[in-house]
């Protein structure tokens, strides 16, 4: 496979991505930041931000999980989940931070539970395809190529 | 924490905005980075700081060193609307919020809290690209509020005053010659380190806490509307005040209250200012002293310098709030703009005492900075002493000024009660509120460390310098070791180490973040702590519980991010189809789940009464807030239009 051809998969990949929602246009503002300066920004941007994440969800299931749950605890978790999450793009996992919040405020465990699971489900989701995505970046870069920047 | 090169005093000039000096303080590091990546692509220079103390050690050791800050309205240790008063007293610089939430209460809080900007989440680069406005405006609105309040004042400084307009006006005009005005500033502020009240050309008058307290006294008994300078002069009865200075001190003195008014007005009470989160029957008083920092800043009568080295050991017996009793400050500093300043009498008056009382902090009027035995020789006498740690706190070594900083810093704001009653650093706790302890240990400290310094902590009185866990957290990335092991399609087995990092998240998770210590949080310690321990002193137990969700939870996800975990392994090798083993694990749970949430439901009530330990700063606060009020209530004039209850506390031995 060329880089031509290389670039075009990753090209449709991500426009996939963004018609099911996984991605949205903050992504796209990512994309731009990278420069020749720092050629894998996106990629340690992703990193960081799965890290946290799972360190995020990793606290929510132990609130959750917890005698008496600590909601103001759990939704600090979401929020901060959240605003990762909308900082890199992430729009499915976004939203689910959303309503788990919304479940917050009403100190609905049961909902909250079943929005952990979703969350978790988004997370994994999330991250095999951002997996996919930097993977096909990095050979297309090896190959010599530039990685194309999707348009909003 | 990346940092770019400091630039003290010289900043950006021709290519103004290019090269403007923002600090950036977030908890989440992957919006950190993204913004930090967005300013640099803006041409400014950016620093970073994942900690609001950090980012206030920062800023206190770098004055002038910054023009603009960025800051998140949620963090771990300390409330982004707090962050905001401080920077906006201490160094009274323009400070933007940003957060994911986007409420209108959260928004109009940035507002009344003085924010200059509030940026939601996402942020776009097109939003950093104009936030240099908001420096240029700052500056302009300064110079004008400061023009007016002198516009009394004789002409000697009248034209001091104008030489220094011209020069600013130009450099609004022009929007980027900073460095005229930027240098007048530096050329004050050096001014102030020195002692130089004898090249001024007119003696400043000091308006000390005593003579303020006349003032005010005399205000009130004429009426606020009908005070003026000549019958309040007469009524001081005050030789060598003359009625120029009665006049702008007047002049300040009015801004301030209808600062008060206003604030009160939009919030429901200044408290908003202090609470941050949770506003409550909160008394004016203790509002009074951030207020009355807030508006020297705002007014642009406090020099930065002053600001933050009156800031500086601030924490010493910070007013439970804010943190704001002005400690020690440099005389000096105070008065070498002109004798306008009124607010700095208080201040010094403040400043003075807390001197001495830094080992015993018994005195309950510190939250309002006022000086409690403080007779005017004495302050004389602790100008000396000041002086010396003001100008320790000018150290060339950013490492000497944090610590001493952070030292103070350290002390519980309502009394030298150590933290350790109940046996936990008591920053733990009420941090442990949020997802802190994965968040910040995980990513950035090796367990190890982390317990030790915990530990250390935990007497912040003496040893000031006992600072390594917050200083020891490394930069972003900074562990290789975690972050290479992960996202690299490659999948290492699991490294269970839960038991231990959690119980040394537990550790280093203290460091640093414990600014609330009052008796009520000490109090809700003993009961959070027990959760706590579940939680990470004895994970086994807390496995037990919640355990099959826990584990479930710890198998699908690495605790602290160190590895990925096994059934992950699928999803990510081949990257086109993953599986979700979750679901598997967690219907098998579902079941524990769900006796589980049965025995929470039922213990509802308790949780209800939770919440209010997880912050118990506010709350605590708030309490220790009122019960010191109850106290000073009856001993004030009470003169409620003012809110200025706790300047006539007659506690105070004038």
């Amino acid at each position: 496979m060329d880089v031509g051809q290389m670039q075009k998969r990753l090209l449709d990949y991500m426009n996939s991505l963004l018609k099911e929602g996984i991605l949205d246009s903050q992504f796209a503002q990512l994309q731009q930041l990278q420069d020749e300066s720092n050629p894998d920004f996106v990629a340690e941007v992703v990193n960081l931000f799965f890290t946290d994440s799972e360190n995020l969800i990793n606290d929510l299931s132990n609130a959750l999980g917890q005698q008496n749950v600590d909601f103001k605890k759990v939704d600090s978790c979401v929020h901060q989940l959240k605003g990762s999450s909308a900082s890199i793009g992430a729009q499915r996992l976004k939203n689910t931070c959303i309503s788990f919040r919304k479940f917050c405020d009403e100190q609905n465990l049961q909902a909250c539970l079943m929005c952990l699971q979703e969350m978790q489900q988004e997370y994994l989701l999330l991250r095999s395809k951002l997996d996919v995505l930097l993977q096909v970046e990095k050979q297309i870069v090896a190959a010599g190529g530039s990685i194309p920047i999707m348009e909003f | 924490m990346s940092t770019s090169t400091w630039k003290s005093g010289e900043s950006v000039s021709e290519q103004f905005p290019a090269g403007l000096r923002v600090l950036v303080v977030d908890d989440d590091p992957t919006c950190l980075k993204i913004v930090e990546k967005m300013l640099k692509t803006c041409n400014y220079e950016v620093t970073t700081c994942n900690r609001a103390e950090k980012a206030l050690a920062l800023l206190q050791a770098h004055r002038n060193g910054f023009d603009i800050v960025i800051s998140d309205v949620h963090m771990p240790d300390m409330d982004g609307f707090k962050l905001l008063e401080r920077i906006g007293l201490e160094m009274d610089l323009p400070v933007i919020m940003m957060s994911a939430d986007d409420g209108k209460q959260v928004v109009m809080k940035g507002v009344t809290h003085g924010a200059c900007d509030y940026l939601i989440k996402p942020i776009r680069i097109e939003e950093l690209k104009n936030i240099w406005q908001h420096v240029v405006r700052k500056r302009k609105n300064e110079w004008k509020e400061l023009e007016q309040s002198t516009s009394i004042e004789d002409g000697v400084d009248r034209a001091h005053k104008q030489s220094e307009d011209a020069d600013y006006s130009s450099s609004a005009n022009e929007g980027g010659n900073w460095k005229s005005s930027k240098r007048r500033k530096d050329e004050e502020d050096e001014l102030e380190e020195r002692d130089d009240t004898s090249t001024l050309k007119k003696p400043r008058v000091v308006w000390s806490v005593e003579l303020h307290q006349q003032f005010v006294a005399a205000v009130n008994q004429l009426g606020i509307d009908k005070a003026v300078p000549k019958k309040i002069l007469e009524l001081m009865n005050v030789p060598g005040l003359t009625r120029e200075n009665v006049a702008s001190h007047l002049q300040k003195y009015r801004l301030y209250l209808r600062r008060l008014s206003g604030v009160s007005q939009h919030q429901g009470g200044v408290s908003n200012s202090f609470m941050g989160t949770q506003d409550a029957t909160f008394s004016p008083i203790s509002s009074l002293t951030g207020l009355d920092l807030q508006t020297l800043a705002v007014t642009g009568q406090l020099p930065p310098q002053s600001l933050a080295t009156l800031q500086a050991v601030g924490f010493a017996r910070p007013s439970p709030k804010s943190g704001l009793s002005i400690p020690m400050i440099d005389q000096r500093n105070l008065f070498s703009f002109d004798n306008s300043k009124f607010k700095f009498g208080e201040g010094q008056g403040q400043q003075q005492q807390q001197q001495p009382n830094l080992g015993n902090n018994k005195q309950l009027n510190l939250l309002h900075g006022i000086p409690t035995t403080m007779e005017p020789k004495q302050l004389a006498n602790l100008h000396q002493s000041l002086e010396n740690i003001s100008n320790m706190q000018v150290p060339v070594s950013q490492g000497n000024s944090i610590l001493m900083h952070r030292g103070t810093a350290r002390l519980p704001p309502n009394v030298g009660q150590p933290v350790t009653s109940n046996g936990l650093p008591g920053g733990l706790l009420p941090r442990n509120g949020h997802a802190e302890n994965g968040r910040g240990a995980g990513g950035y400290t090796n367990p190890v460390p982390q317990t030790t310094s915990s530990a250390a902590l935990t007497f912040p009185l003496n040893h000031g310098t006992e600072l390594p866990g917050t200083n020891s957290f490394p930069p972003l990335g900074s562990p290789p070791g975690i972050q290479s092991l992960t996202h690299k399609g490659q999948f290492p087995q699991d490294i269970t180490v839960n038991s231990e990092i959690k119980g040394s998240t537990a550790g280093g998770f203290i460091p640093g973040y414990y600014v609330l210590n009052d008796l009520q949080q000490l109090r809700s310690h003993d009961w959070e702590l027990q959760n706590v321990g579940l939680n990470f002193d004895s994970p086994q137990s807390a496995s037990s519980l919640p355990g099959s969700l826990e584990s479930a939870s710890s198998s699908l996800y690495v605790q602290q991010g160190i590895s990925r975990s096994g059934p992950l392994r699928n999803s990510s090798s081949g990257g086109s189809k993953p599986s979700f083993p979750v679901e598997g694990t967690h219907n098998q749970n579902l079941g524990s789940i769900v006796n589980s949430s049965v025995r929470i439901k039922s213990e509802n009530v308790v949780d209800a009464g939770c919440p209010s330990t997880l912050y118990p700063e506010h709350f605590g606060q708030e309490d220790l807030m009122s019960a010191l009020l109850k106290q000073q209530e009856g001993i004030g004039p009470g003169n409620p239009d003012f809110d200025f209850d706790g300047y006539n506390i007659d506690n105070i031995p004038v």
